[in-house]
């Protein structure tokens, strides 16, 4: 057996390696991103956000980003036989699923470095609720990563794939959105970063991600049987 | 085989439906505040319970397939989790009648319960397009499961959530100023509580006594190199 560690590692590695090669996932994301800012600026026709309104745009755009990205995640895998490279390799088979879910936080991470500057410079009127803002993008990430790398494990050998995707996905992050957008509203309001129930949407958020990492953990296995 | 105790089953329902609704009309007291349509209460509720409970049912059984790899299982799975989405779509409106006599809108977006079960309601829905969108039987069977698995365990999650969400959470029925129903709601309440749930076993075992029939006949055309039926479900799984 090859040491899970060594595994995730070589897994992850050749998964930013191909990424940064082909290029298919990130600049569609990034750029959906910003024409989904302008959407919204001429949507709603305002020039500056603040508050609940910030936070949905926020939120809404970058999950629709997110889903393009989890459509490709197993793409790759599924036309040039990675799925069976891995079935044959002698490692642990959740190995590819935190493997996956790193490779999608890294993928996310990368956008919200491009989105959520824009997104300031498009509408905020002040720069100083980006901080605390990191550690909500961070545990939303995490909690997008597991439930979409579930989701886009078993879409990708489906017929419907894109339509998969969406489908389900986007009942399943509701309460992640709900936790996420309650913490951010605050955080962007008129007037300076407010702190209303931080604390508590960020524990929300962390136990979302406790919950499907550990679902995801448990059931993937049988998504690889074969 | 599923057919045994179907007839006694479905005849302890038909009591149980008729006793519950005596006591809802001629027994249970009217509501102080909201008069007859609090009687709706008596069907809305138990019918959400019954369908939560369903889908955490359906993602148990789901846990016994992936376990024991038996598609028996898989077909609980699935019927639980039918039944349930058609008690669904009759909570929702029983939900939007209730809320019409007693708030004055069909539908409301501060009512924590109102909004969870909605979404509970979309992700459940999503089951049949993602069935049906697997060819191979056996891995349809495996990704149901796992699917079952997942939205079992956001069932609570998204309550708790949802509920977070709400500045101010309404008064209900059961936590009423003096804390709690009155013993003669209570007992109606209960009363009607196992009616509903004796449905739901009652529709979930018609369901694979059904399905174990057709299969049985599927295997018997096979047999003879008859032509099978046109038109079967290709999402519904086989029953043995």
């Amino acid at each position: 057996m090859t040491p899970s560690r060594v595994a995730f590692a070589a897994i992850l590695a050749k998964d930013l390696r191909s990424e940064l090669r082909t290029l298919q996932s990130l600049p569609a994301m990034a750029l959906f991103a910003v024409t989904a800012f302008i959407i919204f600026r001429f949507g709603l026709d305002r020039t500056s956000l603040s508050g609940s309104l910030a936070s949905g745009v926020l939120w809404a755009t970058l999950l629709f980003a997110a889903v393009l990205g989890i459509n490709r995640l197993f793409v790759a895998e599924r036309e040039e036989g990675g799925f069976d490279a891995i079935r044959l390799a002698p490692i642990d088979r959740s190995v590819l699923f935190g493997a996956k879910a790193a490779a999608l936080i890294v993928y996310l991470v990368a956008l919200e470095l491009v989105a959520v500057p824009i997104f300031a410079i498009f509408f905020l009127d002040s720069a100083t609720a980006l901080g605390p803002l990191v550690a909500v993008l961070l545990l939303a990430d995490l909690g997008l990563a597991v439930v979409g790398t579930l989701i886009s494990s078993m879409a990708v050998n489906s017929r419907a794939r894109d339509l998969l995707v969406p489908l389900v996905l986007l009942p399943l992050v509701v309460p992640l959105m709900i936790a996420a957008s309650g913490a951010t509203e605050p955080l962007l309001a008129l007037g300076g970063p407010g702190y209303h129930r931080f604390g508590t949407w960020l524990m929300v958020l962390g136990l979302y991600d406790l919950i499907f990492a550990l679902v995801g953990w448990a059931v993937f296995d049988f998504l690889l049987e074969d | 085989m599923y057919g045994k105790g179907l007839k006694p089953l479905s005849i302890a329902t038909v009591v149980a439906f008729a006793v519950g609704f005596s006591l809802v009309f001629f027994y249970a007291p009217l509501d102080a505040d909201q008069g007859f349509i609090q009687k709706i209460f008596y069907l809305h509720v138990p019918l959400a319970s019954t369908a939560l409970i369903g889908f955490v049912v359906g993602g148990i059984f789901a846990i016994l397939h992936l376990r024991t790899d038996n598609n028996k299982w898989d077909a609980y799975s699935y019927v639980a989790i039918h039944i349930s989405v058609i008690f669904g779509v009759g909570v929702l409106i029983t939900g939007a009648i209730w809320a019409k006599a007693s708030w004055g809108h069909w539908w409301v977006w501060d009512e924590p319960t109102l909004v969870s079960f909605l979404i509970v309601f979309l992700l459940y829905c999503t089951y049949y397009p993602f069935r049906y969108a697997i060819e191979d039987r056996d891995r349809q069977a495996r990704y149901a499961s796992v699917f079952a698995v997942t939205a079992g365990a956001f069932v609570p999650l998204n309550f708790l959530a949802v509920r977070m969400a709400q500045q101010l959470v309404h008064p209900r029925v059961f936590a009423t100023s003096e804390g709690g129903l009155p013993s003669s709601m209570l007992l109606t309440f209960l009363v009607c509580f196992v009616a509903v749930a004796l449905l739901w076993v009652t529709l979930v075992k018609f369901e694979l006594t059904a399905k174990s029939a057709s299969g049985q006949v599927n295997r018997l055309r096979r047999a003879l190199d008859a032509p099978g039926p046109t038109g079967s479900s290709r999402i519904a799984p086989e029953v043995s």
